[in-house]
């Protein structure tokens, strides 16, 4: 498994290019923050990598093109977190986790033990043992949030693809699901590729951050390069200020441009 | 560290790990039990009253190498093997198509309120049937009788139609199906009704038989249906695990390695010749692909590897009962089989529907 290598992928939905002209190489072991303002293919290209959507140009995962592995295949290689994932109405935990394990299942047949042990674990992993029995529908955003990472991870992907993990979580919930993520990455030895709303955020949880704009790469490299103030203004038109954090790390912060009229 | 460490080796005995939904045998020998009863009760009850140990003993001696004598006339016989007993066996297969059928629809559509006839099955039969009673030859020195070959072939041609309609535009989506089963059946309801309307004189027939009914000669529809029944129930059975993947929705699915439209395609033409194959020989009966396994989803849980199964025997018993209630409540005139399953069925599912809301 050599990481994911894009070259020229460019991906059109009902005509309209969404992805132009897309190169990326994302080593195995990568930690990175998909950015970029509302409507810029961040989600289109977490789609495209696995899978989801047809695509021109050349998708490589590991030593496989995208476009020749099976659906199954791709679908234990990639595992892929959705910003809305469904919660089938009635479901437990335990039956929600084990729909991870359906590209290890064979086409007709039932769970193995080796299954259910896996799903035991991730259970235990995430803390969700408690919850085991529980119905999706009853728990709490962060828990919920939690039982579909333990979903993705009982995939035994390599690669976790992660579409705004923290959507509609408070701040303390936002940071222990990506303190989770990053914890899980180390143990797992996973390639983590995570779109992300919160620029501050962003540059925190990830080691590198590539910022889409209008379907292409606008910038990449290390938060410190990439969150700028200039870079910022020109592909999220905001106004920002970007701070040195003295632990350490960026802050992002907004600011208001004619405060003084809003005052008067 | 890994995943799979924290419990090594699948022959070392674990601590009780999650138990999935998963058909268990006791509700499944409950629901045969209740079958088991409905039919026997159905096969005793009637115009003429047989004896229970008797009819056991009757039935018993047809099993190989058991050899009694059950001390029925041959006429009580004659009412049990050619009377009794295919009407309990057809109207239990026609229960446990509809209800399965149901039950495979609202999985793959999401869609509580599919029933069996969502995509045009029930317009495409209502023409088929019609058109064989207007214009059909007289088939009664034929081995079949044509009207229900043309309700099943016009069921499969109202579901295939819709099918083509709905995948053919740039949104593959269910509700573009379920929105197509709409026009087709809308528009074959159409033709139904314009060929009703200018053959008068069948409008009593053609109505008879949307309303319902479960009249026999002998084993002969029975036959006719077995083979699109065990083929169906096979193919829906097999895909229940998957139809629970789609519960997540296509995309998700897809994304755990599912092929949701395939899946779909092939529920819905099993499901499709389960309901085909009922209709042929019953007419129009309402109700029991939503009443049963909304009862059974309420009751046991919304996995279809539950689900499927036990809204298949469950159906069974509810319609035998059904009919069994059709031709004793006025008798010796019959209810149409369609009015006993809504007036019984409504009632019970909002009871259901009311205590299951206190037992979250």
């Amino acid at each position: 498994m050599n990481g994911i290598e894009l070259r020229g992928v460019s991906v059109a939905l009902d005509g309209r290019p969404v992805l132009r002209d897309l190169t990326l190489h994302i080593p195995r072991g990568a930690r990175l923050g998909l950015i970029g303002p509302n409507g810029s293919g961040k989600t289109t290209l977490l789609r495209a990598i696995a899978g989801l959507v047809p695509h021109t140009g050349e998708l490589r995962v590991g030593d496989a093109a995208g476009g020749a592995l099976s659906r199954r295949e791709l679908a234990r290689r990639i595992a892929l977190v959705p910003q809305h994932p469904a919660v089938p109405a009635g479901i437990a935990v335990t039956d929600y986790v084990l729909l991870g394990r359906t590209p290890h299942i064979p086409y007709f047949g039932a769970e193995s033990r080796r299954d259910l042990d896996i799903v035991a674990s991730v259970l235990d992993h995430l803390d969700l043992g408690a919850f085991a029995d529980r119905r999706l529908d009853s728990l709490s955003g962060g828990e919920r949030q939690r039982a579909v990472l333990a979903r993705a991870l009982a995939q035994q992907a390599p690669v976790l693809l992660l579409d705004e993990p923290t959507t509609g979580l408070d701040v303390g919930h936002q940071q222990q699901v990506l303190e989770l993520v990053d914890r899980l990455r180390d143990d797992l030895d996973l390639t983590v590729v995570g779109a992300m709303h919160d620029l501050t955020v962003a540059g925190q949880f990830a080691d590198h951050l590539v910022l889409l704009d209008g379907g292409r790469v606008a910038a990449a490299g290390p938060a410190g390069t990439v969150l700028t103030e200039e870079v910022i203004a020109r592909h999220y038109h905001a106004s920002v200020r970007v701070l040195e954090d003295p632990a350490g790390g960026i802050v992002v912060v907004p600011v208001r441009t004619s405060q003084e009229k809003v005052a008067g | 560290m890994t995943v799979t460490e924290r419990r090594p080796g699948h022959d070392i005995p674990v601590a009780p790990g999650p138990r999935p939904a998963r058909l268990r045998a006791g509700p499944l020998l409950a629901a045969c039990a209740v079958l088991a009863g409905a039919a026997l009760l159905a096969v005793l009850v009637g115009p003429v009253r047989l004896d229970p140990w008797a009819v056991l003993v009757e039935l018993a001696g047809r099993l190989p190498g058991v050899d009694t004598s059950s001390g029925l006339s041959d006429q009580e016989a004659a009412i049990l093997w050619q009377l009794r007993l295919p009407r309990v066996v057809l109207g239990g297969l026609v229960g446990a198509m509809l209800a399965l059928a149901g039950a495979a629809y609202q999985g793959v559509f999401r869609n509580p309120l599919a029933d069996p006839y969502l995509l045009g099955a029930a317009a495409g039969a209502g023409l088929g049937a019609t058109l064989a009673i207007a214009y059909g030859p007289g088939t009664s020195g034929w081995p079949v009788d044509l009207l229900p070959l043309a309700a099943f072939a016009g069921a499969v041609a109202g579901v295939a139609a819709a099918y083509a309609l709905g995948r053919s535009g740039p949104a593959r989506t269910t509700t573009s199906l379920i929105l197509s089963g709409v026009a087709v059946a809308a528009f074959l309801t159409a033709i139904q009704t314009y060929v009703q309307q200018r053959e008068s004189e069948t409008l009593r027939e053609v109505y008879g038989w949307i309303l319902g009914r479960l009249t026999t000669a002998g084993w002969r529809e029975v036959v006719l249906i077995v083979p699109y029944a065990l083929v169906s129930t096979a193919a829906i059975l097999l895909h229940g695990r998957l139809i629970d993947v789609l519960a997540v929705g296509d995309d998700e699915a897809s994304s755990l390695g599912v092929r949701a439209a395939r899946v779909r395609l092939v529920v819905v033409a099993a499901a499709t010749l389960a309901t085909a194959a009922a209709v042929a020989v019953s007419g129009l009966i309402g109700f029991v692909g939503i009443i049963v396994p909304h009862t059974i989803r309420l009751l046991a849980g919304s996995s279809h590897r539950l689900l499927a199964p036990l809204s298949l025997v469950a159906g069974a018993a509810f319609l035998i009962l059904a009919d069994l209630a059709a031709r004793t409540v006025i008798a010796p005139a019959e209810l149409p089989i369609g009015v006993v399953t809504a007036i019984v069925g409504a009632p019970f599912f909002a009871l259901v529907l009311r205590g299951a809301r206190r037992v979250p």
